[in-house]
């Protein structure tokens, strides 16, 4: 007995030595002609992900990428029908918007200068160059100051009659191309647009990044869909890309979901497109960098929006600056939900108007996971396509840890969603428990379809630990790619603010 | 919201009483989810909260108790030769079962909560839920004649050298649950090991606790208390002369007798059906192999335990006891592998201890080897220890203790991947 299973165990262990031998010589000859193993299986198994991997559907051919970790978060309210033109007054531009400048910038302008959309209104103490513009023409009617008197909203009264400054646009020929499209970018305020990563922070004009990402897909909760937002505005968005493949020695990507064949952005040219598919975040930008060409040591990328993208399009086509965007109004708490087309930067209260059915609400500029809190009196921040109302959560329920009276969106399955796939909630603002020490494992791991094990990184964070913060992965990451993890955190931790503090702590140290 | 505005009346001071205010608060929050609302970051949260985890982990445990308590009695009236079926004299071995049970339970929890409310106020933080399973857990895993006095040392042990000296919930680094039984295991031997501690109730003579032929049962106030509600429903009642145990009865668990005697030597006294429905002497919850699997289910449909520390610790025995089974040298060597689950508390210990999110392995390719292992090491000590034939504890505590480092393995790998991009 003993001596025919040591034979049979013995047979098994040679016969794996032998394939595992040829296996590995496969691999050395592979790479010694050049072929990148970790794309390219050149080993004699299959691997365990491409068995269960999803085929590709045949217009994404090669750059597919399917993700299936992360969760859509279902909520009621979704933005209807065709975007409507609003008239807003007031609008303005907020220098805390612009990750990296100093907090009280040099302002070009005074209280009761008049000015045309384009004209400049403050440049940063530290990069003279990099000029910030007003978004409409009209009177500069305020500056509200914040916290140690650093400027907080530069506000303006906006004309009836639009009026734009004209800028002479370089060609995209020549030499110094790029130099002058730079020039140019600076000059009418739309450089601050482009975000670098790592760190997520307004580029630098004197680096070229190795490649340019953008999101041609939203999966946020409630996040307006991109063929409305780009919606007859595709010439300027090809000619945005046009612009942006001057500026990058590499390539200039773009990502676009399978669900509607990618909708109008599939037809752009001059980008490389990659198809994703999977739940939220595969939108997000951070996270289809991990999956195209993720962000190595010493390396820089840009990321831009799909709005940026045509705001800068519109620059080289037109020769005007044009910050317009279409804005979601969602959140069940609203009687109307719409989009609608204004400026960056437009009032909060004309764009809400009335339409709020709750006394007890709170307005989200941004989507529920990464947005900010502000008021009818605040103004949209420089990215936002998308306010979100919410019902206030600040009640007591009784056993509501236990027996939860109202459903309530979760990734766990001690709740009955997953019956019930398709229901979408109404959620308040209450954290449903309260603040604990990280005891659950796992479970911001299936949140993020990245490498990373976001915990260990948020550990390495709290115990100022920058080798292993850096090692872990930490520079791939941003605060949207962990909105999501925060949310469905057990223990009630603030990994967005945990991240932000780690990131600012390693810019510090470059 | 009356109710509501009774407690808000009730509140004490947090400044002149911060014992009081703690308890308060752990019994409020246990009412009443808190009012507070996002700040920063997300603006909704998930359902989902600490303390509704815990409270899944002690849900899926309700099987095993209603089983342990009525095995309880059932041991005691099998160790006497009455009342063998099932259902026979079945109020008596309820009855029997809560009033060995019931105390372990308090006790435990009277002397574990006692000790983190403590902290909790003198750290001023809220009183966080590890304890909730850790205490639903002791009794469970204790035989059910165990001293009170030894099992409240035991649990006092365990929380305040075991989680409060690292911290407190989510700090600690060995099972707390574990830590008591362990405690006990070391320092009271007697009291949990060997052939006698298994079947509870009987004394000699001299009235220490005996499964000796002839020894009589041990009833006390609240049997006679019993005895009277049952006088008068006109049933049966619990009847001290007339109980003793029984000749050649031994009290032996399947896993002694597979020890001495290998599998021909368990299957003499225990069914297969035996085993599995749990009617054998053993720990309080452990002995119901049907009933724990399906509060490990539960566990896994709920997410709230790692089905990979499950699959890989069943992986991992398996693997070791072919090996063992290759070998062959002693009786409990030959037990073919697949009869290693019918025997002991393997799955107790898989679905309720291995899974601990605190103190097993944080990362998913850790879990696999912690699990692995914990299999796999346990195996051996529950076949070559001659002291004690079963070792998910042991396995479980000595793994607790290198998961930092797998961890760190693991870690370590996603660093140097990660650079080799470069």
């Amino acid at each position: 007995m003993l001596t025919t299973i040591l034979i049979i165990v013995g047979g098994f262990i040679l016969l794996a030595s032998i394939l595992s031998i040829a296996d590995n010589l496969l691999q050395i000859e592979a790479k010694k002609s050049g072929i990148d193993t970790a794309k390219e299986n050149m080993s004699l198994f299959p691997r365990i992900g491409d068995l269960f991997k999803k085929k590709a559907p045949s217009f994404a051919k090669d750059n597919y990428h399917s993700l299936t970790k992360g969760h859509n978060i279902k909520l009621s309210g979704e933005a209807q029908g065709p975007v409507q033109d609003v008239h807003v007054n007031r609008f303005a531009i907020q220098p805390p918007n612009f990750r990296g400048i100093a907090p009280i910038p040099k302002m070009e302008v005074n209280i009761g200068d008049e000015v045309k959309a384009g004209d400049v209104l403050f440049h940063d103490k530290a990069n003279p160059a990099i000029k910030y513009t007003s978004p409409v023409s009209g009177e500069l009617v305020e500056l509200n100051r914040g916290e140690k008197r650093s400027i907080s909203e530069i506000v303006i009264l906006a004309d009836k009659e639009q009026k734009h400054k004209k800028f002479d646009v370089p060609s995209l020929e020549g030499d110094t191309v790029s130099a002058n499209i730079k020039d140019t970018l600076m000059e009418a305020g739309l450089w601050p647009l482009i975000n670098a990563r790592p760190f997520d922070v307004i580029a630098d004009p004197t680096v070229t990044p190795r490649d340019i990402f953008i999101s041609g897909f939203n999966t946020a909760p409630l996040s307006p869909d991109m063929d409305i937002v780009v919606d007859g505005r595709m010439d300027e968005f090809q000619k945005g890309i046009d612009v942006l493949n001057h500026l990058t020695d590499g390539t200039v990507f773009l990502s676009l979901g399978v669900d509607n064949k990618g909708g109008v952005l599939a037809s752009t040219n001059n980008a490389e497109i990659h198809w994703f598919s999977g739940p939220h975040p595969a939108g997000n930008v951070g996270v289809q960098i991990h999956h195209i060409s993720p962000i190595k040591m010493k390396d820089v990328v840009w990321t831009l929006d799909v709005q940026d993208v045509i705001s800068i399009g519109n620059l080289f086509k037109n020769g005007t600056v044009d910050l317009r965007r279409v804005v979601a109004l969602t959140g069940a708490s609203m009687n109307e939900n719409k989009f609608v087309r204004t400026s960056a930067g437009a009032n909060i209260g004309e764009l809400v108007g009335d339409s709020i059915t709750v006394d007890n609400y709170r307005i989200v500029a941004g989507n529920v996971l990464t947005g900010k809190e502000t008021s009818t009196s605040k103004y949209l921040n420089i990215s936002d396509n998308q306010i979100t109302v919410l019902k206030e959560g600040d009640e007591h329920e009784l056993f509501g840890w236990l027996l939860p009276v109202s459903p309530r969106p979760s990734v766990s399955g001690t709740f009955p969603n997953f019956l019930f796939p398709n229901f979408k909630f109404d959620p308040d603002t209450n954290t449903h428990g309260e603040k604990r020490a990280f005891v659950v494992t796992g479970e911001y791991e299936r949140m993020l379809p990245m490498d990373i094990y976001p915990q260990h990184i948020m550990k390495a964070i709290m115990s100022n630990d920058y080798e292993r913060m850096e090692g872990l992965g930490i520079l791939e990451l941003s605060e949207e790619d962990v909105a999501l993890c925060e949310f469905a955190c057990t223990s009630k931790q603030p990994l967005q603010s945990i991240l932000r503090t780690g990131l600012d702590m390693m810019r510090e140290q470059m | 919201m009356g109710l509501l505005d009774f407690w808000k009346r009730i509140e004490p001071d947090k400044k002149k009483s911060p014992f009081l205010h703690t308890a308060y608060d752990a019994f409020f929050t246990f009412m009443y989810s808190p009012k507070s609302v996002t700040k920063g970051g997300v603006h909704i949260r998930d359902g989902m909260d600490l303390k509704r985890t815990m409270v899944h982990v002690v849900i899926a445990m309700q099987l095993c108790y209603l089983f342990g308590t009525y095995n309880i009695g059932h041991q005691h009236f099998v160790a006497a030769g009455q009342y063998l079926g099932f259902l026979e004299g079945f109020h008596l071995k309820l009855a029997h079962g809560l009033i060995k049970l019931l105390p372990l339970f308090i006790w435990t929890n009277v002397v574990g909560l006692g000790i983190e409310f403590y902290f909790a106020a003198k750290r001023g933080h809220a009183v966080e839920e590890g304890f909730l399973v850790s205490g639903a857990l002791i009794p469970l895993i204790m035989p059910p004649d165990l001293p009170i006095w030894i099992l409240c040392v035991s649990v006092a042990f365990a929380v305040i050298i075991g989680k409060e000296a690292f911290g407190g919930t989510g700090m600690n680094i060995w099972n707390v649950a574990l830590l008591a039984r362990v405690f006990v295991f070391f320092a009271y031997p007697t009291t949990i090991s060997g052939d006698t501690v298994w079947v509870s109730g009987f004394a000699d003579a001299e009235g220490n606790m005996s499964l000796a032929p002839g020894a009589m049962a041990d009833y006390g106030f609240w049997h006679n208390l019993c005895n009277t509600l049952f006088g008068w429903i006109g049933i049966d009642g619990f009847n001290a002369a007339k109980t003793a145990v029984v000749d050649g009865y031994s009290g032996a668990t399947p896993l002694a007798l597979a020890y001495a005697g290998g599998w021909e030597a368990v299957t003499e006294q225990y069914s297969a059906a035996q085993m599995w429905w749990g009617t054998i002497p053993g720990s309080v919850g452990e002995t119901s192999k049907i009933f724990i699997l399906l509060g490990a289910i539960f566990l896994i449909v709920t997410r709230v335990a790692s089905w990979r520390i499950m699959v890989s610790m069943f992986l991992g025995a398996v693997a070791m006891s072919l090996l063992l089974n290759a070998w062959g040298a002693t009786p409990f060597m030959t037990v073919p592998w697949y009869y290693q689950f019918w025997m002991g508390s393997f799955f107790f210990a898989m679905a309720f201890m291995a899974t601990d999110p605190v103190t097993a392995c944080s990362t998913n390719r850790g879990k696999w080897i912690y699990g692995f292992l914990i299999g796999f090491i346990g195996m051996i000590v529950r076949v070559m220890n001659p002291a004690y034939p079963e070792g998910w504890m042991l396995a479980i505590l000595f793994l607790n203790t290198f998961s930092a480092l797998i961890d760190h393995y693991v870690l370590e790998a996603n660093i140097s991947k990660r650079l080799s991009r470069a």
